[in-house]
């Protein structure tokens, strides 16, 4: 089909879906580099208005990335539910936009619809919705996951504990894990970066993070986040891994650039499942995403940074995932210039994950290249709490000392948890008051678990 | 004193564990929030990072620094005009502007062993504290194991790959790229340098080495230019930089 809009006197025409996606998201500095921008502010509109009319059933005509070519987009055709659309498979992109805000798209029927909805579809609308509408329909749709605790229940916000270290060094990182406990973080995981890939290094912290979570009996999960070829070795040589983890992207291409297939990934969920480790339930993948990955590892074939975004949240979704994260300031300013872009860019990954289906989690991050600061995490961390994000990072004082860029803080979190009424996972607040950390109104007590934590993890 | 009159500053604990680690643990609060003590700390080292992301190269004080070394020195631009086009257009980044390839193309000496190439990268700061030390060491070590010399380049706006296009004009057997690393907030002052065997643009990142978090803190400047030494020796018996160096030799971290 065709794609134009008039206005005025002067009519845009777009050579395709592709090129109208693009030129329909808002600004942001990765498009520019890859030279997809709309040249001005009215074609801009033009676009978005042209993309509005465009019916869903043509996305499932018309491919951004060929079929033929690109793995990623086969797994979009071939388990599209076409059943689960069929309610609003009349609709236009405009409509659906309509649609979400309407009472008539409740909690049940954002999720009974989400496997109808192909990714870029997802994007589509997006591109027409201000923020606020972005964190309306986010709020409305519930994802709720299950592994050693429950994450993603509403009125509840969960935080990714991150303890790295430069080193890997034992004592470091448990000395940030016991800060991270004692401030009411680490329900969503606790989750290590480790400074290098080697198998010996990972194995060695997973047992660490094993015995502390036994010790202690804390009801969470654990992380070393290695490469997922790693993490396989390591399940055939008994290293208790938890949860799961592997960065994936929108295309086959740049999913290679990360060294990883759908096979692949399907091999490693089977193989976490086969550990049987969950206790309430069996979501055990934790991927991370984020936009500009495509442009960064391989090229970007017309298709903007957004819509690439989403498609990897079709990848995630395929293997039920316990946590996704967009790590959306971390790529650096090339991809997302300024604080405006990010909490935009943060905004768009949340609302796509959740109407995908996805437990969406958010790094609210930036590096000291781009023009943010933590003025901008706390606008980005505070929206993102009013819409409902399953779970923050919280990293000692918001200072990543291995990673070198900022995140958000223990205390950011319990800011949020404040401001909003909102509860840690509910097996861990159990926990919390059981060891006398907090009192239940969330507040902190002396004289609980801290010296058994700390004379255990650090002997003298 | 009456409630009223207290800040509510708390602290914690288990200040003792910051023995271990230099992550911001056991900052203490005041409600949930984080003390005021700690968070101008915070705003400071993140000061000094943008500051050193925004700080510009001083050609005129880099040249005395390197003066020593009694090599010629000529400056270059890439095209990436100022630093907020060079922070979101990488790629002008790693092309000579085209004074600068003139100038480059007018340089009428044969072909060297080395050349040295210094460019600003992320952080100017990097390179006034740590570039002038580094390179008349290097030099020194390079000379005494025979190996000739072109003339060393001095980058504004430069990122790594434009070693590719300084290499395609001044044809040297190997480049080495001294440039100012991303700033973190416990590191503002942090140079990288990358070692790149027979440049030429189309090069990949994986046909180059890296040494990382040269300063005084870090890698030595002592140790840097070491480690610099078996790296250049190796490329030249293997004829390559890349993956397949740090493979065979087995010394890299």
């Amino acid at each position: 089909m065709g794609y134009s809009c008039t206005i005025g006197h002067f009519t845009y025409r777009f050579a395709d879906l592709k090129t109208v996606l693009a030129k329909a998201s808002p600004l942001r500095s990765g498009d520019g580099l890859a030279g997809l921008l709309a040249e001005s502010y009215e074609e801009r509109v033009a676009a978005q208005t042209a993309l509005a009319d465009v019916p869903l059933t043509q996305f499932l005509n018309e491919a951004i990335i060929p079929y033929e070519t690109d793995d990623v987009t086969r797994l979009i055709i071939d388990t599209h539910d076409a059943a689960a659309l069929a309610p609003i498979s009349h609709f236009t992109v405009g409509e659906l936009r309509d649609w979400l805000l309407s009472d008539n798209a409740d909690t049940d029927t954002l999720r009974a619809l989400s496997p109808g909805l192909t990714p870029e579809m997802v994007a589509a609308v997006s591109k027409l919705m201000r923020n606020q509408e972005l964190i309306l329909v986010a709020k409305k749709i519930q994802v709720v996951t299950r592994f050693r605790n429950t994450v993603g229940l509403p009125g509840h916000l969960s935080v990714r504990l991150q303890p790295n270290h430069p080193t890997d060094d034992a004592k470091g990182i448990a000395a940030s894990i016991i800060d991270g406990l004692l401030y009411g973080s680490g329900d969503a995981m606790i989750g290590i970066n480790p400074a290098t890939d080697s198998p010996a290094t990972t194995a060695r912290l997973l047992h660490m993070l094993d015995e502390v979570r036994e010790r202690f009996a804390i009801p969470t999960q654990n992380c070393v986040l290695s490469h997922i070829t790693t993490t396989l070795e390591l399940i055939n040589h008994q290293v208790p891994v938890d949860l799961i983890f592997q960065s994936i992207a929108g295309t086959q291409q740049a999913n290679a650039s990360f060294g990883v297939t759908l096979p692949l990934l399907q091999e490693a969920y089977e193989a976490g499942l086969s550990l049987n480790r969950g206790t309430l339930g069996n979501n055990l993948m934790y991927f991370e995403t984020g936009q500009g990955s495509a442009l960064s590892s391989g090229g970007h074939h017309g298709v903007d940074q957004q819509t690439y975004e989403v498609r990897a949240y079709a990848v995630a979704r395929h293997y039920n995932p316990f946590l996704v994260n967009s790590v959306v300031g971390f790529i650096g300013p090339e991809y997302l210039f300024d604080g405006k872009q990010i909490i935009r860019a943060g905004l768009e990954d949340h609302f796509c994950g959740k109407l995908m289906g996805l437990p969406m989690g958010m790094d609210v991050c930036y590096t000291n290249h781009a023009q943010a600061d933590q003025d901008d995490m706390d606008t980005l961390l505070t929206l993102l709490g009013v819409a409902g994000v399953n779970f923050i990072m919280g990293v000692p004082g918001a200072d990543d000392i291995m990673l070198h860029y900022q995140s958000t803080s223990f205390h950011d979190a319990l800011y949020l948890r404040r401001v909003l009424g909102l509860r840690p996972a509910p097996e861990f607040e159990e926990w919390l008051l059981r060891q006398r950390i907090i009192d239940n109104q969330g507040n902190r007590l002396s004289g609980g678990l801290q010296k058994q934590l700390y004379a255990a993890l650090l002997p003298p | 004193m009456s409630e009223q009159k207290k800040t509510g500053l708390e602290s914690d604990e288990w200040d003792a564990l910051k023995a271990y680690t230099d992550a911001r643990i056991a900052l203490g609060k005041t409600g949930v929030s984080i003390p005021l003590r700690e968070s101008l700390l915070f705003r400071l080292a993140h000061a000094h990072a943008k500051d050193a992301v925004y700080s510009r190269l001083n050609i005129a004080r880099l040249e005395a620094d390197l003066a020593s070394t009694g090599l010629p020195m000529y400056s270059v631009h890439s095209q990436a005009e100022n630093r907020d086009i060079y922070l979101q257009r990488p790629d002008l980044g790693r092309l000579l502007d085209e004074l600068s390839t003139k100038r480059l193309q007018d340089i009428n000496s044969a072909p060297a062993d080395i050349c040295l190439i210094v460019a600003d990268g992320l952080s100017a700061t990097a390179i006034h504290k740590n570039a002038g030390p580094v390179v008349t060491l290097l030099v020194e070590q390079v000379r005494k194991a025979g190996y000739s010399l072109a003339p060393i380049v001095l980058v504004e706006q430069g990122r790594v790959a434009i070693t590719d296009a300084i290499g395609e004009l001044l044809r040297p057997r190997l480049a080495i790229m001294l440039v100012g690393e991303r700033p973190g907030l416990s590191s503002f002052d942090s140079m990288g340098a990358y070692i790149t065997y027979a440049p030429q643009p189309g090069l990949t990142d994986e046909r180059r080495n890296c040494l990382s978090n040269i300063r005084e803190q870090g890698l030595t400047h002592i140790m840097a230019v070491n480690k610099l030494m078996y790296i250049i020796q190796s490329a030249f018996r293997l004829q390559l930089t890349g993956v397949a160096l740090k493979d065979n030799g087995g010394l890299l971290e």
